[in-house]
């Protein structure tokens, strides 16, 4: 195993409510290396939190507190936002889910490309160019030039994911966290999406961090899997022996999974009963 | 990004003082901007004459409207319409004459339709109070409320535009909560008091503006009036003294109107931004390390461009209104003067032309900012 | 104490008055956290209480004249000084609270009725009565409410009376739209057909169910109508058309003051004070109702 890149102890994020402080993620800790991770969990278990609070996106009132975050040797905790500015999209970057509203729907696809090495590199134009185009053709979109000079509701959701993900791995960053990336698309573009951004992955050696709420998806495009609920980790488990996982919530979950080859009459329901975590 | 209000239809109104805080159904329907598409153009055209033709055919029913009020107001509510409209020192031979003109024995009907054709040929009567065809008076006065109000606008857009876009990125700071408080002082101070204040204030004690009138007496009637604005005139004639001057007394009138101007537009501007700024895209935009400032503006300032331009149309003609009340105080001779001493001299005919134009044109700017915003917004493209 | 708080706030009512003072008292405590709110409701209390105890407040009287005390300054006999009859000008103030409370109070009463019926029947029947109806209140929604006020002032003549109905006048387009697009949200809605069906007369069906679920954005809209309103009756005042002297209407008193604003400034300043702190009650109570009543409609404010 690699050097980890991420290291996190004892992550808190809380907002106050009428009914007082409320924590979303309970203290959790993982260490992230040049590998793929994915964090499942449904929705509420904290998981885009968790990502959200590595870049220090999330602002008051919303409070977040660890023991330990650390990028790369980097407290990301005692960075100040012009020096987090500096490591978000550099070296950290997000691909967030549905680019019909997370793509700037008044400005080019170039641009918006484009912006994101101007924001941290003083490469000539022609250069910016040249690197929105190869990135473009990295994610497999075949006329890059015709597709830059276009507005994001002029492409379909597929490409536009994918325009997001080369608008995110342009910078060339070493951690790329995707929240839900295919959750907006269409069941048959979403495999398709998930393989270029493995590729991508793979060839850059870049860490991965993958939230999704499809354990399905997470088991086969991660090496490790954290399965969170009501903001704690309730398992970790390599993805190839997900299969064994222990905790009654995650049997649970893969319990409630349709087969292609199933018997089964009727689905079991989850009892949370038994192990909400508090 | 449909706010709520649009959904139950809050209308706003852009008038002066007057306490609404949600915009128009249209305004607030502004969804993520588009940008333009390619090759509607032939679409876009048929769109842009139905909107033309829609829009002249709106804003004439609405001035059909406003001269059937002001009509009901002259004839129908005055118990002796001809002793409103001639004063009661009038000899017997004028009110008579006036009676015949006016037509009172016709059915209201048609008394109806030659007042709107009066009105259209530009025949508003005669003043009681300064012996003029009330047409020659609007005018002369009309000028003189446009440049207050024009410069009035500026004030309150350059000032209000930031100071919106400021509280919304600094939301809950102590700063923000200053200027909520003071878009809302901008609903509750009376414009006459705050105008009174400024001029004891920065008149009578400090000396720094210049006193009440357009100019100071002597430079009075040396500029000849082209365009009615003092400030366009005396550059004609190249009388740099005399636009100094004129600029001495209209900063503060235009300061008290840009004080509500700047209220509205600050508390208009800081709830689109608000808006704006928890779009998705905009949280893009800082995920790739863009500069705030940056983010700011080119992100999530350039989508409310243009309802921020229907909303400072609306409070244009919200500042002509609210002349009404300042002008007395400056002792201004703008329309709105006219209107108030027409008022205390009971004299029906200025006071109903007065109303009729400035009501035209709070209604001709308010339908023209409405047409603006569906002819501009990217969504209908 | 806190059996009470529990039966108000239980979750099953057991009769439409628990159910009604719960809503209530969850409306008051909610609003009650919002110190804006709280002060804006202050103020106003404090508006009614000086209006209904004028006399047992007012150290002076308001129109009695002392001429050897002309324009002095505050001090402790006169906080707020006398005017240029010798009157005391802050218990003019205080009886000018009354004349503004009836004002507002009476002009909402009249209009907001009259809005709301517009509205509602607007939009139940929708159609061609839709169609007229919201006609007429476009134009009056397009035109200068102030201005029209005035120049129905000059038909009708100056005084207080007149006043009322022009502000009434100019009003009550705006209460219409409101309620015409509350009733277009659940006109379509089940339980109206279910009336429609049992035989309700329309009449009945607007007047028991329609108008009911029109009322807290009226309150709300009304509320914050009022400070508008103060301002335009403070005008009308001003120039001379709204109550006649020797009434102490603040508006009237701030013109007044005009004459003497730069020797004797607190003739003119002190009613537009009380005109201010009002005008900003209404403000902050109309914002704080609006936020507990209509929280879709609060998030950005």
């Amino acid at each position: 195993m690699s050097a980890p890149l991420l290291e996190i102890e004892n992550l808190r994020v809380s907002f106050p409510t009428q009914q007082g402080r409320v924590e979303v993620v309970k203290g959790i800790s993982f260490t992230l290396g040049r590998e793929r991770l994915g964090i499942v969990g449904e929705s509420g278990s904290g998981k885009s939190m968790t990502g959200r609070s590595i870049l220090r996106l999330i602002r008051a009132p919303g409070r977040v507190t660890a023991d330990r975050l650390r990028f790369s040797g980097i407290d990301l905790l005692a960075q100040s936002e012009r020096q987090m500015r500096a490591i978000r999209g550099a070296r950290i970057s997000m691909v967030m889910q549905d680019p019909k509203f997370s793509l700037n729907p008044v400005m080019t696809i170039g641009a918006q490309i484009a912006e994101a090495l101007v924001a941290h590199t003083r490469l000539p134009r022609r250069e910016i160019a040249q690197r929105s185009r190869d990135m473009l053709q990295a994610v497999r979109i075949d006329d890059p030039d015709r597709v830059m000079r276009l507005y994001p509701h002029e492409i379909s959701g597929g490409m536009g994911q994918r325009v997001m993900i080369a608008m995110m791995l342009v910078p060339e960053p070493d951690i790329l966290i995707a929240d839900e990336p295919t959750s907006a698309l269409d069941v048959s573009v979403q495999a398709q999406v998930l393989d270029i951004m493995d590729e991508l992955v793979r060839n850059k050696g870049m860490g991965l961090i993958l939230i999704s709420h499809d354990l399905d998806l997470v088991a086969r495009y991660c090496d490790r899997i954290l399965v969170m609920n009501s903001g704690k980790v309730v398992e970790e488990c390599v993805a190839s022996q997900l299969s064994e996982a222990r905790h009654p919530y995650t049997r649970g979950l893969l319990a409630a999974m349709p087969h292609m080859d199933e018997t089964r009459e009727t689905l079991p329901v989850l009892d949370r009963s038994q192990w909400e975590a508090t | 990004m449909v706010q709520a209000a649009g959904e139950i239809g809050c209308l706003f109104e852009g008038g002066f003082n007057q306490v609404s805080f949600e915009p128009p159904d249209q305004i607030v329907a502004a969804a993520p901007a588009r940008a333009p598409g390619q090759g509607l153009h032939l679409r876009r055209a048929r769109r842009m004459v139905l909107a033309i033709g829609g829009f002249i055919l709106t804003v004439l029913l609405t001035f059909l409207g406003l001269l059937a009020i002001t009509f009901f107001i002259g004839r129908v509510i005055p118990i002796d319409p001809v002793l409103s409209v001639v004063g009661d020192r009038a000899t017997p031979e004028v009110y008579n004459a006036a009676r015949e003109a006016m037509g009172l024995d016709r059915p209201l009907v048609l008394q109806f339709v030659s007042y709107v054709a009066d009105v259209a040929q530009g025949h508003f009567g005669m003043s009681v109070s300064t012996g003029r065809p009330v047409i020659e008076d609007l005018s002369r006065f009309f000028p003189a409320t446009l440049e207050m109000a024009t410069i009035g606008i500026i004030i309150g857009v350059f000032l209000g535009v930031p100071m919106g876009v400021y509280a919304a990125s600094r939301q809950g700071s102590w700063l923000d909560q200053i200027i909520r408080v003071f878009g809302l002082l901008g609903y509750s101070v009376p414009a006459f008091w705050l105008g009174l204040v400024g001029l004891a204030f920065f008149y009578a004690h400090l000396r720094i503006v210049g006193g009440p009138g357009r100019l100071d007496i002597f430079y009075d009637g040396l500029v000849p009036p082209v365009t009615g604005l003092i400030l366009v005139d005396s550059l004609l004639a190249g009388e740099t003294e005399i636009f100094f001057n004129a600029i001495t007394h209209l900063i503060l009138p235009a300061s008290v109107l840009g004080f509500f101007s700047l209220a509205y537009i600050a508390r208009m501007t800081r709830s689109f931004m608000l808006d704006q700024l928890s779009q998705e895209f905009v949280t893009t935009a800082r995920v790739k390390g863009v500069a705030e400032r940056l983010v700011i503006w080119r992100h999530a300032f350039r989508p409310i461009l243009v309802p921020l331009i229907t909303v400072i149309g609306l409070s244009y003609a919200g500042l002509l209104e609210g002349s009404v009340m300042i002008e007395t105080v400056f002792s201004w001779p703008g329309i709105g003067n006219y209107l108030t001493t027409a008022l205390l001299n009971a004299d029906m005919n200025a006071v109903l032309g007065a109303t009729l134009v400035i009501g035209a044109v709070f209604i001709l700017i308010n339908k023209i900012s409405d047409v603006l915003y569906s002819v501009l917004d990217p969504r209908a493209r | 104490m806190a059996a009470t708080r529990e039966w108000l706030l239980a979750d099953s009512p057991t009769s439409r008055l628990q159910a009604r003072m719960g809503r209530a008292y969850r409306i008051v405590t909610a609003l009650l956290r919002n110190p804006l709110a709280t002060l804006g409701l202050v103020i106003i209390l404090v508006l009614v209480a000086t209006a209904l105890f004028a006399p047992l407040i007012a150290p002076y009287s308001p129109i009695g004249q002392e001429l050897a005390n002309r324009l002095q300054p505050p001090s402790w006999q006169h906080w707020m000084g006398t005017d240029e009859l010798g009157r005391d000008i802050y218990s003019r103030v205080i009886y000018g609270s009354r004349i503004t409370l009836t004002i507002v109070l009476l002009v909402a009463v009249i209009s907001a009725p009259i809005g709301l019926v517009v509205g509602a029947v607007s939009g139940y029947f929708g159609g061609w009565i839709d169609k007229v109806m919201m006609g007429i209140t476009d134009v009056f929604l397009s035109m200068p409410k102030l201005i029209l006020a005035l120049a129905f002032v000059a038909a009708l003549g100056p005084g207080i009376e007149n006043a009322i109905i022009a502000i009434a006048i100019t009003a009550w387009p705006a209460y219409a739209r409101i309620a015409r697009a509350e009733t277009l949200t659940f006109r379509n809605s089940e339980f109206i057909a279910a009336v429609q069906m049992q035989g309700a007369s329309s009449a009945r069906v607007i007047v028991a169910h329609i108008l009911p679920l029109c009322t807290s954005s009226m309150i709300i809209r009304v509320t914050l109508d009022m400070a508008g309103i103060i301002l335009t009756a403070a005008g009308l005042g001003f120039i001379g058309l709204g109550a006649q002297p020797p009434l102490p209407e603040w508006g009237a008193m701030i013109s007044r003051g005009r004459t003497f604003i730069l020797d004797q400034w607190w003739v003119a300043t002190m009613p537009g004070f009380a005109i201010i702190i009002v005008s900003l009650g209404f403000c902050f109570l109309g914002d704080g109702l609006r936020d507990v009543l209509d929280p879709r409609q609060g998030e950005n404010s």
